[in-house]
């Protein structure tokens, strides 16, 4: 199920009450951004040495898109004219964007936080141009895929060997100074459901996350993000293939939490796909869902803060029981 | 074919509260209570209802608390692990009659 065309019907005709209606009941419709846009997402490509089931992007290593130089230019310029304070960068794996480096150098140099979404396994790729110590050198937090505290599970979403290779990348990271309790580096591990069910809460999970990794591997990490699984991409074609669909969009549309409304992160970023086209979040852009203004060369504050967000049954997943971000938790 | 058991018959639970509406809403209140967290975590609790959802032999409660011990942040060894404890003393319970067999024996016999 790889166009969007197929993915949007799939997600439509599932017997639910549409989220574009569902919205309705609560403050938040039309939803619009906040006044103050707190955060640029950069998706810098699809290229990825892993192929995790749960990927909204279908991300891995037979994907060729790469952000360009000049397109990371165009983002660059639009975070230092608009005082955006953030930079979260996404993939794909980042680091296998030749280009990465440069980007984070040139963020940091005009006063930008630089967030980089890692699996983790990638740095011993002879084709990762972003190293541990680069990282540590510019101050960049870090916000790290592992979906379980157990490797069973673990490899079971992201491929065999991963939870040992990521162990081993948390513990140079470690050594480094990340996810020390000083705060100084920070890195933050993501748990993502291992199927179609929500994520547990937060605290809960976190408290196993540190008691399990510390006790029988020696790691640390800042703190744990819950992120539900989005029924877009390949997690979608697993949904499907699975039987699960409507019990999953069921699932996630009975666990509707209207205070989570206001605080999805749609309303406080930008998303950039990986040829400059702008986007809601990262899951609009894997459904191709555009926004207007279409693009980040033709990019005005006003206008972008004046959209109605675009939805889709997909959003469920951000407002379902605890609320979901790129963040964790939003509630 | 047509079988006693449905899953989409779950989702009619809520129906039981027909003909009988306050003693639905007083046991949906203690229900909900009973499953927050407390001296016992809520997964705890999960982990626990898995367990004697297996004991009772009850496919809507297994169906529930396998989606809801998976959403506590349980895994499946977690789980596994209950279940043989529902196993453990429904055998056990089992077993221990045999003590009521042998007090048989030894009346009757000489």
């Amino acid at each position: 199920m790889n166009s969007t065309a197929e993915q949007l019907q799939c997600l439509g005709d599932i017997g639910i009450i549409p989220f574009a209606e569902k919205i309705k009941e609560t403050d938040f419709y039309p939803l619009i951004s906040n006044d103050t846009i707190k955060t640029m997402q950069v998706n810098v490509g699809k290229v990825c040495n892993l192929t995790c089931k749960h990927c909204h992007v279908q991300a891995g290593p037979h994907r060729t898109e790469s952000m360009s130089r000049a397109t990371m230019g165009q983002c660059l310029e639009v975070v230092a004219n608009n005082k955006i304070p953030t930079l979260d960068i996404t993939g794909g794996a980042p680091e296998l964007n030749s280009n990465l480096s440069w980007m984070i150098s040139e963020a940091r140099q005009i006063g930008c936080h630089v967030i980089v979404r890692t699996n983790l396994t990638v740095f011993e790729s002879e084709h990762c141009f972003c190293k541990p110590e680069f990282y540590a050198e510019h101050k960049v937090e870090l916000i790290a895929s592992l979906p379980y505290y157990t490797e069973k599970d673990t490899d079971r979403q992201r491929g065999p060997g991963v939870f040992r290779d990521s162990i081993k990348g948390l513990k140079i990271l470690n050594e480094l100074g990340y996810g020390q309790k000083d705060g100084l580096l920070i890195i933050n591990l993501v748990y993502n459901p291992g199927g179609a069910f929500l994520p547990p809460a937060q605290p809960s999970i976190e408290a196993d996350y540190h008691r399990e990794l510390t006790n029988k591997y020696g790691v640390c990490f800042n703190n744990v993000y819950t992120i539900t699984n989005v029924p877009v991409g390949r997690f979608l074609q697993f949904l499907t293939n699975s039987g699960n669909l409507k019990g999953y969009l069921s699932r996630l549309a009975g666990s509707f939490n209207s205070s989570t409304v206001g605080k999805v992160m749609c309303r406080d970023q930008i998303s950039v796909d990986w040829d400059g086209q702008l986007y809601d979040c990262d899951f609009n852009q894997a459904l191709g869902l555009k926004c207007s203004p279409g693009h980040i060369s033709e990019f005005s504050l006003d206008a972008f803060k004046e959209r109605k967000i675009a939805l889709g049954n997909h959003c469920y997943a951000c407002t379902a029981g605890q609320g979901s971000s790129c963040g964790g938790a939003t509630i | 074919m047509e079988t006693y058991y449905n899953p989409a018959d779950l989702e009619k639970f809520g129906n039981m509260g027909e003909e009988a509406a306050e003693l639905w809403e007083k046991f949906m209140s203690y229900y909900e209570t009973v499953f927050k967290d407390g001296a016992l975590s809520a997964r705890e609790k999960s982990l626990i209802a898995l367990a004697v959802a297996h004991a009772v032999q009850c496919p809507y409660c297994i169906d529930s608390y396998t989606q809801g011990s998976l959403e506590k942040g349980a895994n499946q060894a977690q789980m596994t692990e209950a279940i043989h404890v529902a196993a453990a003393i429904r055998g056990g319970a089992s077993l221990v009659h045999g003590v009521q067999m042998k007090n048989v024996v030894k009346k009757l016999g000489f």
